[in-house]
């Protein structure tokens, strides 16, 4: 058994370390520098919003996407986080959430498009996607701090990567599901593909998307919390703390910030898909 | 150019590799021998075909017939393996994607089985989503949706979305969308199959009725013989794929091509085939006004009857005089007109046979067939049974003699 040693550790830190770095570290830092900008500036916005006024705006969203019930957790929640002083912590997590969906959805939700239309292309798509819902989190981590350093950055590439396969996944589900029937009736009145995919194709997939964007923002609310562990800040890094200092005060503290926060964006974006 | 639709040696292999099944097809070699050698399915075998600007062109067969792959191979939602399709003289099976998007949009209306209604736009949306990809203005295609609509009979639905209508009323939407972008041929694939058979029934005499109105070429899929013989000037009978004949109701009733057909036809209900006109006989003895009731009596005594038509110079039908009424002006030197009864049934040249029987069943005296107040012929309780067994042949030759 030991004669034969499969050497994939040595290959991959070579090519790490000898090509990837070396050619195209200049882009990495780049990229690393947009999304850097990206992330602080959304954070900074969030930050700036006077805590009444965000507040009052989700609760309001809350109330029409969801109804009372949803409206009532968010003021309660809000009361919590500021009352336990996590406040900012809780706004950094969720723009390194907003960001990595956004990237989310810009890409994942096109390549989700291009494989509902070309079975080959699924073909190839697919054992991406499981690959990168399988793979334990943790290490994304790794690649994401040697390409792109500590901090915001490396947690919105690694919780992008994590978040993606949903929206790409739904997207191809909710397409392949239109009725064949409808989307003959379409090209019989000679639309052209674009026009086959935007004024029939999206629109009846929307809910099923939108279903797929739940799942992405929800991963990435959780792989937003993981990624502390490289630095990350917000509720996560509490977390951390607490675990660190075996502080169980603090690990619950930043703990139900969490919660709070899943459940507030899950059921606005529940409620989203449902009322478009 | 005088054919809307032309179809030559229309084929369509589903397969990896068609040109082999086109090769084998060349050989001679049948639907079943080329899926076992290769595994490929043949959907349409060679059909050849023309529709006249106008007519109503049947394709009738049963499920796995190929009747539905045929018609979208006509409009290319299949791409065909062989053969042509050519729309007013224009060939489809060459065309580049662009032409043959302005083929479907200004000649091709299609209407579906399941009536492809797009269920998140309007009734109103929907009609005018064949307008709206060729970017006409909202204010035109609205005017234009608004019509069709009408035409349809479900002006006030505009702003329901489909799922609110039932399905009669939704395949008038899948009509009426069709109708909306003018287009001089229509589609239609099982268009009334999915309705139940009174809401198929009123569909059918309202699409004759349309038909009459605005003139389209309508070919028309359906697996309803009875629905093929109603609706098409012309039919065309599929089997495996192939076209095994063509022709009139008339002409599939009468010889059918081989046993297939004949076996198909001969269950067919001849009373929804047949109509009035095609068993009446001519009214035997008629008496002008100038006769007189002396002479009418003596008509009557004549050909054994004890009733009789009455018309006037201008074959206008009066009413009917019986023998005792006839004796009675005779007697009292009395006028025709007062004694002449109406109470007598009837019914115009193209009522199917279906419809006059129970009317038969009920009446004392023969049926009338009127048209403009003329009095064409009469049927009789025998007239419209050997007509239901022996067709109209001998009949029609008797009228027209």
């Amino acid at each position: 058994m030991s004669d034969f040693y499969f050497p994939l550790e040595e290959w991959t830190n070579s090519f790490v370390n000898d090509w990837l770095l070396p050619t195209m570290g200049d882009f990495f830092n780049q990229v690393s520098d947009i999304l850097g900008w990206f992330v602080d500036g959304v954070t900074d916005g969030l930050i700036s919003i006077p805590v009444f006024l965000l507040v009052a705006i989700v609760t309001a969203l809350a109330l029409w996407l969801s109804g009372r019930g949803l409206a009532i957790f968010t003021i309660i929640g809000s009361v919590y986080l500021v009352s336990v002083d996590l406040w900012p912590e809780a706004m950094q997590t969720m723009a390194i959430v907003i960001v990595a969906t956004l990237l989310s959805i810009i890409i994942g939700v096109p390549i989700g498009i291009l494989s509902s239309k070309s079975d080959t292309i699924y073909r190839i798509v697919r054992p991406i996607l499981d690959f990168m819902q399988t793979l334990p989190s943790f290490v994304y981590l790794i690649p994401a701090i040697l390409l792109f350093g500590l901090g915001g950055v490396p947690a919105v590439m690694s919780t992008f990567i994590f978040a993606t396969p949903p929206a790409v996944r739904m997207t191809n589900l909710g397409i392949r599901q239109v009725p064949e029937d409808i989307v003959e009736a379409s090209r019989a009145f000679g639309s052209t593909t674009w026009q086959l995919l935007f004024k029939v194709e999206l629109p009846m997939a929307l809910q099923t998307i939108m279903a797929g964007i739940n799942q992405t923002i929800m991963l990435a609310l959780s792989m937003a919390v993981i990624a502390s562990m490289i630095g990350a800040p917000g509720l996560g890094s509490v977390v951390l703390s607490g675990i660190s200092n075996v502080n169980v005060g603090l690990g619950l503290t930043g703990g139900l910030g969490i919660v709070v926060l899943a459940i507030i964006v899950d059921r606005l974006t529940q409620g989203l898909g449902e009322k478009l | 150019m005088d054919n809307k639709i032309e179809v030559e040696q229309l084929t369509k292999i589903f397969g990896s590799k068609p040109e082999e099944g086109i090769q084998q097809l060349k050989e001679g070699k049948s639907k079943d021998e080329i899926l076992e050698n290769t595994g490929m399915t043949v959907g349409v075998k060679e059909a050849s075909f023309s529709v006249k600007p106008g007519e109503t062109f049947v394709i009738m067969g049963l499920s796995g017939s190929g009747k539905s792959t045929l018609i979208r191979l006509i409009n290319r939602l299949i791409d065909p393996t062989a053969g042509h399709v050519k729309i007013d003289g224009e060939d489809l099976t060459t065309m580049n994607t662009q032409t043959l998007l302005e083929t479907r949009r200004e000649k091709l209306g299609m209407v579906f089985q399941k009536f492809g209604l797009f269920p998140f736009r309007t009734i109103l949306k929907n009609v005018e989503y064949g307008l709206e990809i060729q970017g006409v203005d909202k204010e035109k295609r609205e005017k234009q949706a608004l019509k069709a609509i009408e035409d349809v009979g479900l002006k006030g639905y505009e702003q329901q979305l489909p799922k609110q209508l039932s399905g009669g009323m939704q395949q008038r939407v899948g009509l009426a969308r069709a109708l909306a972008n003018d287009t001089d041929i229509l589609l239609m694939d099982e268009a009334f199959s999915a309705l139940d058979p009174l809401i198929r029934q009123e569909m059918q005499d309202e699409l004759i009725e349309l038909q009459e109105k605005l003139n389209k070429t309508v070919l028309f899929i359906t697996h309803d013989l009875d629905e093929a013989l109603k609706l098409g000037d012309r039919i065309a009978i599929m089997k495996d794929g192939e076209i095994v004949q063509i022709g009139t109701a008339e002409e599939i009733l009468d010889n059918p091509a081989n046993d297939y057909v004949s076996s198909f036809v001969k269950d067919v209900d001849r009373s929804k085939v047949l109509e009035a006109e095609h068993v009446m006989k001519k009214p035997e003895v008629t008496s002008s006004f100038r006769d007189g009731p002396k002479m009418a009596v003596k008509k009557m005594e004549e050909a054994n009857m004890s009733s009789i038509f009455v018309t006037d110079k201008n074959k206008q039908l009066k009413g009917l005089l019986t023998i005792d009424d006839a004796i009675y002006i005779h007697k009292n030197n009395e006028s025709m007109e007062t004694v002449l009864k109406n109470d007598f049934p009837k019914t115009a040249p193209n009522t199917p046979l279906r419809d006059l029987i129970s009317i038969a069943s009920d009446a004392k005296y023969p049926i009338t067939v009127v048209k403009d107040g003329e009095l064409l012929g009469i049927i009789s309780r025998a007239s419209i049974l050997s007509g239901l067994v022996f067709g109209q042949q001998e009949h029609a030759e008797e009228v027209h003699a």
